[in-house]
């Protein structure tokens, strides 16, 4: 790292830009001058962000891992292999799937169908039903969970997938229906009139002309909706009791159980395979993602 | 799909009057304020509120929002190589599951972890952070948790300032200060109020973070108010105790948030 010797107290490197010497330095100069110094902030703080996933990275393939991030003297896949296993590994990561799976089924479908009014039809209700689901979209989950875990006790959801996974469904949906409606914003409405006037029912026209139509959007909003439920290590782990059910976000706690005796090579592996997912998917979306983060926009009406 | 959030929020605040417990008692009765009384007499209530409120203003209002902004903001003017790279490792740490992020800063905070060689080698002294700050330590693995969505926020919001006007700012001589100050913070006034927002909210709600990193310990020195919820509900069977912590977390929230729509409201 050639950044090492920088602490922050020292000016950055570069031309010198003689300063007072004629009334003002050429813009290029200034500008170069200060992509320099915003180009080393960044890398510094780059590098801070980076230390600690350098240290999953490197004592996953360490035999003889301990806590410290440092390149592995000794590279091996045993930690990988010992956690290949349906126990540790498949199962878990199984039924991650299923449930985040169906729970981003519901939420993308209740989503559109949510987003299409308040994307279509500009009522005096809009604006306020949009603070309002911003504002439910980051109520504290974690509060409701004990009253909704006395609910699923007293009408026997507790410990069912599907319970489990239309709650999941639900506390991410205020998130899923803004993100939607921020993409369908981008689909022009001539489009829809045409539609009509073919004799398609509003229901026909979504499903047949705006959805494909923001088709980019739709994705982006599913594999989002995934990652954050992929994630959610709370909901799981109230709702679910019995341990052939546990998702990979709970059952990597068996791993982690006893502080004293953690094999930490074998954790960093699973903790690899079981991030793996949703930093892939988040590669595909990532550059379709922008769109939906205009926060201004959102609130505009 | 609103029956199933609004239900148990419903449900939510009957139980919070009552003495309901897990320990199969068949009954409960209602019990008016008597769990509400109890909080604030509970000095471990207290410290939760103390500890949250700590947590929530270092990691998210201080750490999480101005460090976005900085790095969203440093993102305009960097080369595009150097854009990537930071952006990618920012959001990496943003996706990676909660408790896989827990485990990386349980790691990078232990007494033998990362941070404290990285100090060694600036000839610094390391101190045993999760036993000492470790309420400092989770609102740190908050920060690295979740600045990415600020700054995504900040990107988005911050690439739609229309050019001509930070040139005009600049032409009529406003340095980096007072440009900050007088043209781009109030251009982007709204996402900062929405990103607050969902900022502050999100990170009254941080469970599995704290969870995996120090339980809450050592002792109640890390207990936030979710964690303090979580142990009287399910350690010590106060069901209806535990919810009325909740409902009172949901207050603290929604105080939070009419605040921050009153920012949104006033227009200058």
């Amino acid at each position: 790292m050639p950044t090492s010797t920088l602490t922050r107290g020292t000016p950055p490197p570069g031309p010198p830009a003689p300063r007072r010497r004629g009334p003002r330095r050429g813009p290029g100069a200034r500008r170069s001058s200060r992509r320099l110094a915003a180009d080393l902030c960044l890398l510094l703080a780059a590098l801070a962000f980076v230390l600690p996933l350098a240290w999953l990275l490197f004592s996953s393939v360490d035999a003889d891992s301990g806590l410290t991030a440092r390149p592995p003297t000794d590279v091996t896949w045993d930690n990988f292999d010992a956690v290949m296993t349906t126990d540790i590994t498949f199962r878990p990561l199984l039924n991650s799937l299923i449930l985040c799976g169906s729970a981003t089924a519901i939420t993308v479908v209740a989503a559109a169908l949510a987003a299409y009014p308040l994307s279509r039809y500009s009522s005096r209700l809009n604006r306020p039903f949009m603070l309002t689901i911003l504002f439910t979209t980051s109520l504290p989950i974690t509060a409701i969970m004990v009253p909704v875990y006395g609910l699923f006790v007293q009408i026997n959801l507790i410990d069912t997938m599907s319970g489990t996974a239309f709650f999941l469904a639900s506390s991410q949906l205020p998130f899923a229906i803004w993100l939607m409606k921020n993409f369908m914003d981008g689909v022009p409405k001539v489009l829809e009139e045409a539609a009509w006037t073919d004799g398609a029912s509003s229901m026909q026209a979504l499903v047949r002309v705006i959805l494909p139509l923001m088709g980019p959007g739709v994705v982006v909003v599913t594999v989002f909706s995934f990652i954050m439920m992929w994630g959610n290590f709370f909901v799981p782990f109230m709702l679910l009791l019995s341990p052939d059910q546990m998702p990979a976000s709970v059952s990597i706690f068996e791993l982690f159980g006893n502080m004293g005796s953690v094999v930490y090579g074998e954790l960093a592996a699973f903790s690899i395979l079981y991030s793996a997912p949703a930093v892939l998917l988040y590669v595909l979306i990532a550059r379709r993602l922008g769109g939906g983060f205009a926060l201004g926009g959102a609130v505009k009406g | 799909m609103l029956l199933f959030l609004a239900g148990p929020i419903a449900y939510c605040v009957w139980i919070a009057f009552t003495d309901l417990q897990l320990s199969g008692q068949a009954e409960s009765s209602f019990v008016g304020l008597e769990n509400f009384r109890t909080a604030f007499d509970d000095e471990g209530f207290v410290n939760a509120v103390w500890l949250t409120l700590v947590f929530t203003i270092l990691s998210s209002i201080v750490g999480q929002n101005t460090l976005g902004l900085a790095l969203a903001s440093l993102m305009q003017r960097a080369s595009k190589t150097v854009r990537t790279v930071t952006g990618a490792i920012v959001i990496t740490a943003w996706v990676v599951p909660e408790v896989v992020a827990g485990f990386l800063l349980y790691a990078f905070f232990r007494r033998e972890g990362t941070l404290n060689s990285v100090l060694d080698w600036l000839h610094l002294p390391g101190q045993n952070w999760l036993y000492t700050l470790p309420i400092l330590a989770v609102s740190f693995a908050n920060i690295w948790r979740g600045t990415a969505f600020s700054m995504l926020v900040y990107s988005a919001a911050l690439s739609e300032i229309p050019k001509e006007i930070t040139e005009a700012a600049e032409v009529d001589g406003a340095g980096g200060w007072r440009k900050l100050w007088h043209v781009t913070l109030p251009m982007i006034r709204r996402s900062i109020a929405t990103n607050l927002m969902l900022n502050t909210l999100q990170t009254l709600s941080v469970f599995g973070l704290i969870w995996a990193m120090t339980r809450g310990g050592p002792g109640d020195r890390s207990q936030t108010l979710p964690l303090f919820m979580y142990e009287q509900a399910f350690k010590n069977n106060l069901l209806g105790y535990g919810t009325a912590v909740a409902l009172l977390l949901l207050l603290v929230g929604a105080l939070f948030s009419l605040v921050y729509m009153r920012m949104l409201r006033t227009e200058v």
